[in-house]
């Protein structure tokens, strides 16, 4: 396992992870750790528990066991929205975005802490809200443009392209202002160049200081944008290190290729 | 037919308040409704439930000596709070349970309305309760003042439905122009009819305090409620509400607290609701179980689709056409038919039109059509 002298603190460790489904051990005693600033990738095979990994982190779907540390405070017990609150934003293997409101309102909404959004305050804090509605509309403009959607604000989301829909995503991530960001497979059904963009947005942001983990079954994604990555496979962990280190992992060669 | 249109008779007046009255009760009963579907997404097949607690409360409370209005906010505030109980039972499940859970609960709210005789007077039901303005004789100066509101009130809304078919008509191709132009023309002739007739109305007060009264306090309740609503739902409180209509596990993952949210709309929407449950009241001037059957829920399904959920402008106008709709085919009972027969020819036809409206404009008469071509 991992030498954690040498790490600095870990944004989110967790361990002892279980879940299963009936009778399927769906992840069974699976650890994790991302460190600040990491840049960190969670790989396996099909069917491997990643997806379901990260709705136990998230708190998505509850963990029958383990602990999870996000800043070194457990939130295994919290609700999802709680854990959003606290920085640690998620996205979807699909790109889920909210069809019917516009590309600004799926931005918008993703400020935390506004005062528009209790109900009273919509009565008696008109100014405070419009204030606030234009800084984070100037905020979501910025992201927008840093990523080429600024000419769709006013669309319907649900108007967006597969990638464009992706993007928006991990922009409104971005607009949570998270410490941690979990995206679920971020390049799946995206063309090459704009995985090639993808892959630029989010070391970008990681030299801004974001911390990042990442499902992905591009290996060519993992290899260059990940600092350490984490390999599950049947639930458990099977192997953590760097790219280079699991490029030539036996254990994990055997799981994704067989015996 | 044409009576309704053009004759100043008093009859036919005091008709036509009767049922701009009707649309302003129904509409404000499908506004509620329309926050919780129309913006959160929530199927509500129970919403005549909070009429019933608002409809009783404030007959029963008025009738012990409690203040119009004091005993309104009162029954709204205690609709809210069977919206805070069948929230709590059932937010948490998925919506076609829902669904069926609030069906339940305006059935079990209705029989407890029957059975409980010692509080709601049973199946005898509860009579000769106050009515807003009945005892009010206004000097002409005050009438006129009612007139000059009533004037804003029916101003303000043809000029923003003028706008908005202005806006349609800019989008739409030739055919679809001229029938957009035709309607909107007719509806505007419509609505000045309406508004000449409440003028009328409320100028010779005396003629039916009760009745104009109501006109005049429903008109301006359904006005503030509908100023409210619009207000709320451009504000960001609103977005959020709108995020979890669409996909409430990505407002969960972006930090909303979805089930809170959900929980206020059921309240609100059941509080305006309440309000609608008081006027539903005053204007039978006699309140019994039966008046708060399943039906009275779907009437408002079917006046909100009409008119385009997730638009209280669609949904008000959606009242206007269904009551027009009922007062035109009011004239069927004089066909060689049995009342009953008469009763369920109005229902299918009614029934027919949602059909054709479904493939012809399934979103509604207000509802924008981008919305429906959209992928989840």
């Amino acid at each position: 396992m991992t030498d954690l002298s040498k790490s600095p603190m870990p944004v989110l460790s967790a361990t002892g992870l279980m879940k299963s489904f009936g009778g399927v051990k769906a992840v069974n005693d699976a650890s994790i750790e991302v460190a600040q600033g990491s840049i960190t990738g969670l790989i396996g095979p099909n069917g491997a528990g990643k997806t379901t990994l990260f709705n136990l982190l998230s708190n998505f779907i509850e963990p029958d066991q383990g602990r999870v540390l996000f800043d070194g405070e457990p939130i295994e017990r919290l609700r999802p929205y709680q854990i959003a609150q606290r920085g640690m934003t998620r996205t979807f293997q699909v790109a889920r975005v909210l069809s019917r409101l516009s590309v600004m309102d799926n931005m918008l909404l993703a400020a935390q802490q506004q005062t528009g959004e209790k109900f009273w305050s919509t009565w008696f804090l008109p100014g405070r809200i419009a204030q606030e509605e234009r800084d984070a509309r100037d905020r979501a403009l910025e992201i927008l443009e840093s990523v080429g959607l600024a000419a769709k604000a006013n669309d319907y989301a649900g108007a967006l392209s597969g990638g464009q829909r992706k993007l928006l995503e991990i922009s409104r991530a971005l607009m949570t202002r998270p410490k941690l960001i979990l995206l679920d497979e971020p390049a799946a059904g995206v063309n090459p160049t704009l995985i090639k963009q993808i892959c630029e947005y989010i070391t970008y942001w990681n030299r801004q200081g974001l911390t990042f983990l990442v499902i992905e079954h591009n290996m060519d994604v993992i290899m260059s944008i990940c600092d350490r990555v984490w390999v599950l496979a049947e639930g458990k962990n099977l192997a953590e290190g760097t790219p280079t280190e699991i490029q030539t992992n036996s254990q994990v060669l055997e799981a994704y290729l067989g015996k | 037919m044409f009576n309704y249109l053009f004759s100043f008779d008093t009859g036919i007046i005091g008709y036509l308040v009767f049922l701009i009255t009707s649309v302003a009760l129904y509409g404000l009963f499908s506004l509620g409704l329309n926050l919780q579907w129309g913006y959160t997404g929530l199927i509500n097949f129970g919403h005549v439930a909070f009429m019933t607690v608002g409809a009783y409360s404030t007959t029963l409370l008025s009738l012990a000596g409690v203040p119009l209005l004091v005993a309104v906010p009162i029954g709204a505030m205690l609709a809210a709070l069977l919206g805070l109980l069948m929230g709590f039972s059932t937010l948490r499940l998925r919506e076609d349970y829902l669904a069926i859970v609030t069906i339940g609960v305006s059935e079990l709210v209705r029989l407890i309305a029957l059975n409980e005789g010692w509080l709601t007077k049973g199946a005898f039901g509860v009579q000769s309760f106050p009515l807003p303005l009945e005892n009010f004789r206004p000097t002409v100066a005050t009438r006129i003042g009612m007139v000059a509101v009533i004037t804003a009130i029916f101003g303000l809304a043809l000029w923003k439905l003028g706008r908005r078919f202005f806006h349609q008509i800019r989008g739409a191709k030739n055919w679809q122009k001229r029938i957009v132009a035709i309607g909107s023309g007719l509806l505007v002739l419509l609505g000045v009819r309406l508004w000449l007739v409440s003028a009328i109305a409320l100028y010779n007060f005396r003629s039916s305090p009760a009745a104009n009264g109501l006109l005049f306090v429903s008109l301006i309740t359904v006005a503030i409620v509908f100023w409210a609503l619009e207000r709320l739902v451009k504000s960001p409180w609103g977005r959020v509400l709108k995020a979890i209509r669409e996909d409430e596990e990505v407002a969960k993952a972006l930090g909303k607290n979805v089930f809170a949210y959900k929980l206020q709309s059921l309240m609100l929407g059941g509080f305006i609701a309440g309000i609608a449950g008081a006027f539903f009241a005053w204007q039978l001037s006699t309140v019994y179980p039966t008046n708060f059957e399943p039906l009275v829920t779907f009437q408002a399904w079917i006046i909100m689709i009409l008119g385009g959920a997730g638009n209280n402008a669609g949904t008000l106008l959606g009242a206007g056409i269904y009551w027009a709709y009922t007062a035109l085919t009011r004239d069927l009972e004089r066909l060689p038919i049995a009342a009953d027969q008469v009763g369920a020819l109005r229902i299918m036809v009614i029934g027919l039109i949602l059909m054709v409206l479904m493939i012809w404009r399934p979103q509604g008469v207000l509802g924008n059509k981008d919305e429906l071509t959209l992928g989840k």
